[in-house]
């Protein structure tokens, strides 16, 4: 889960991170009002779930009111698009005010779940305001890591061999070592999943300042971290998305036209390439989850066809545990229930798979049985494109 | 001989007495596994599904010699049910549980670092199917009449993929020497790589397919493996071939968040390593079919 760049900033400040001073703002007069609390120069600062603000207009330093105000409207209820929202953009509902910094270096300073050595692992560059792939495609010399042994936690020397192999001067090491430490407590007190502070800068003044930061939670955790879990903004999520995540099943909007309902994420992912290789587009990853109720098989259809580029459905249940003729029965009753006109395509396989047929043939609806996977993607793929 | 569990391997269930533990521990029962008791904490002494209850992991290995158990405890108590079985010396263990805070696997992975490696458990999982040789016993939560005994090994992240493979292979006339989940978490308790080593070490499997899924640098480094360590043929498919960078699909672990973690990238590499590649996942069984054919021809 992630969280807006305020909000990051006002966790990790508890842990003694020191950031700018700056204030929320939901209006331009707010904007300005926020801005003379502050006084002197600010910068306006989108609140959206990405990076890379500043090339698509969502950072801009601000001079006076005029250009509060300008930038403020410029930015509210814009849907910003940068390389990492995809085409359809973040919309941007909140802004933050902050005092403006004179930089005099900017560093990468990332924490993350490392996989390969299951550790936290911390990443350095002296090289910041870049992103990390940038960093690592053009510096890689530059990037220091340290890895966190779980047993003990991070220790205060790992976080001095960062801050000088940065090559900051020693007063400013003992600056940024108590940075350091407070964004590892951060990490490891709220169970988050990745910590970047992009840029960590040295001001002219010689203070040390984390000018942006993101967090993003693990979401197994959030059961133990409500206060968390209340963080999390709707706004910045594919309406879809939020929809199914509301109602316990896992989705993930696509851009194709072909609705998928699957029990499995593993099967789940396979059926979306296996209609990719027929030709076609899937419109979303499901996953139903290993049982195939006939309430979550409700859910799954009303989840899918919120998406109106959605012009045929292809479901496909390995019923293990569950009989196919207990899933079929659910798939007929939701499509009845539903009124579903549009064609369904439905590939059961597993116990009693037969029967399951059956009753799908039989049901007098628009729905087409398949006996394979690979059969299950051409006739939904063939009548996605008679839909068109 | 299978690998990690067969007919005589004495189980526990962890989390016995609750719902799931309970459908579980009777579906494994009529499989065939030899289930000697279970462990729910304050319920020790009584007895369910014919068997009994104890309070510790260590005081039903004490009473029963249990070697092997499938932990369904609930993610908040779920590592620590882990640890209590590293420690009270059972040798192999399945974590069915999805939903495991990653930090929680972190301390799990850190603690069983303290026994040696001869003498530390194996775990598997957590977010899995479980284990199965076929035939002889199921730790697990799958439909156990999917699959054929044989020869063939299974290793993969997902549950249902791994049930698609093994109808498959059955179909194919096919059969498993042992089928086994790794789960679908970042942090798991076997690699892919870890689970190669042990089909290659077991004389009753001829070849192993391994499914595995975009996130993370496992396959790799078991397409690494096989090159270098294995004789016996490895086939992969690798799910997620549509999956946009940076949405994690389903499984806590299934995000691409660095190079080489892609589908694409993970076929390209494991390619490399001389891993036959299943083109499409209909066509797992099929591949494994013909690499098989061509072992006999050398043969």
């Amino acid at each position: 889960m992630d969280i807006h760049e305020y909000q990051a900033k006002e966790l990790l400040s508890k842990f003694g991170v020191p950031i700018p001073r700056g204030g929320l703002a939901y209006s331009p007069e707010q904007a300005t009002y926020r801005a003379s609390e502050l006084g002197g120069a600010v910068v306006v600062k989108a609140q959206i779930h990405s990076g890379a603000r500043g090339k698509a207009g969502g950072v801009k330093l601000c001079r006076n009111e005029r250009e509060i105000e300008e930038a403020a409207e410029f930015m509210l209820g814009r849907k910003l698009v940068t390389h990492q929202t995809g085409p359809a953009g973040k919309l941007v509902s909140r802004l933050y005010i902050e005092e403006a910094t004179n930089i005099d270096r900017e560093i990468y300073l990332g924490f993350v779940m490392d996989r390969g050595s299951e550790r936290i692992v911390v990443v350095a560059s002296a090289a910041g305001g870049m992103d990390i792939e940038e960093i690592s495609a053009t510096q890689p010399d530059t990037i220091i890591r340290v890895t966190v042994d779980p047993a003990v936690g991070m220790q205060q020397f790992q976080a001095r061999e960062l801050a000088f192999g940065l090559g900051v001067d020693p007063d400013i090491v003992n600056k940024i070592v108590p940075a350091i430490m407070g964004c590892y407590r951060a990490f490891r007190d709220l169970d988050a999943m990745m910590v970047e502070i992009n840029p960590l800068v040295i001001t002219k003044e010689k203070q040390v300042l984390a000018l942006d930061a993101k967090m993003s939670f693990d979401e197994n955790a959030l059961f133990r971290r409500p206060h968390i879990a209340e963080l999390r903004d709707k706004s910045q999520e594919d309406p879809r998305e939020t929809y199914a995540s509301d109602r316990g099943l896992s989705y993930v909007g696509l851009d194709g036209d072909i609705g998928c309902i699957v029990n499995g994420a593993g099967l789940a992912m396979a059926t979306l390439d296996m209609i990719k290789l027929a030709g076609g587009e899937p419109a979303n990853f499901l996953d139903i989850g290993g049982g195939a109720s006939p309430e979550r098989v409700t859910k799954s259809f009303k989840a899918v066809l919120r998406d109106k580029n959605v012009r045929a459905i292809l479901v496909n249940v390995f019923a293990g545990i569950n009989r196919c003729d207990w899933v079929a029965k659910g798939v007929v009753d939701a499509v009845k229930e539903l009124q579903i006109t549009m064609p369904i395509v439905v590939r059961l396989a597993g116990t009693n798979v037969e029967e399951g047929r059956k009753i799908i043939d039989t049901s007098g609806l628009t729905v087409i049985s398949a006996e394979t996977l690979a059969e299950a993607a051409k006739k939904a793929v063939e009548a996605a494109k008679k839909a068109a | 001989m299978a690998i990690f569990i067969n007919e005589k391997t004495p189980i526990l269930i962890q989390g016995f007495t609750g719902r799931i533990g309970t459908f579980h521990a009777q579906e494994m029962i009529d499989y065939g596994s030899n289930v000697v008791g279970g462990v729910t904490p304050g319920k020790g002494g009584t007895s369910h599904l014919g068997r009994p209850v104890f309070n510790t992991v260590k005081g039903a290995v004490d009473e029963t010699g249990a070697e092997a158990s499938i932990v369904f405890v609930p993610p908040p108590f779920a590592a620590d049910a882990i640890m209590e079985a590293a420690d009270a010396g059972i040798r192999y263990c399945v974590c069915i549980t999805d939903g495991i805070p990653a930090q929680d696997m972190i301390r799990v992975k850190r603690y069983m670092r303290r026994y040696k490696k001869e003498s530390r458990m194996v775990l598997t999982g957590p977010n899995c199917a479980g284990t199965i040789s076929p035939g002889k016993a199921m730790l697990g939560i799958m439909p156990g009449h999917i699959y054929l005994p044989g020869r063939v090994g299974i290793v993969g992240r997902s549950g249902t993929l791994g049930y698609e493979a093994a109808s498959q292979l059955m179909a194919l006339g096919i059969g498993v020497s042992t089928s086994v989940g790794i789960g679908g978490d970042p942090i798991n308790g076997s690699s892919h790589r870890d689970v190669l080593e042990a089909f290659e070490n077991d004389p009753d499997t001829d070849a192993v397919l391994m499914i595995g899924e975009i996130g993370g640098p496992q396959e790799a480094e078991a397409g690494v493996f096989a090159q270098e360590h294995m004789k016996k043929p490895v086939i992969a498919y690798i799910a997620g071939l549509s999956a946009p960078k940076g949405r994690r699909m389903g499984h806590a672990g299934a995000i691409v968040s660095a190079f080489g973690e892609s589908a694409a990238e993970k076929v390209e590499i494991l390619k490399g390593c001389g891993v036959t590649i299943a083109p499409t996942p209909s066509e797992m069984g099929a591949t494994v079919a013909e690499v098989l054919g061509q072992k006999r021809k050398v043969a």
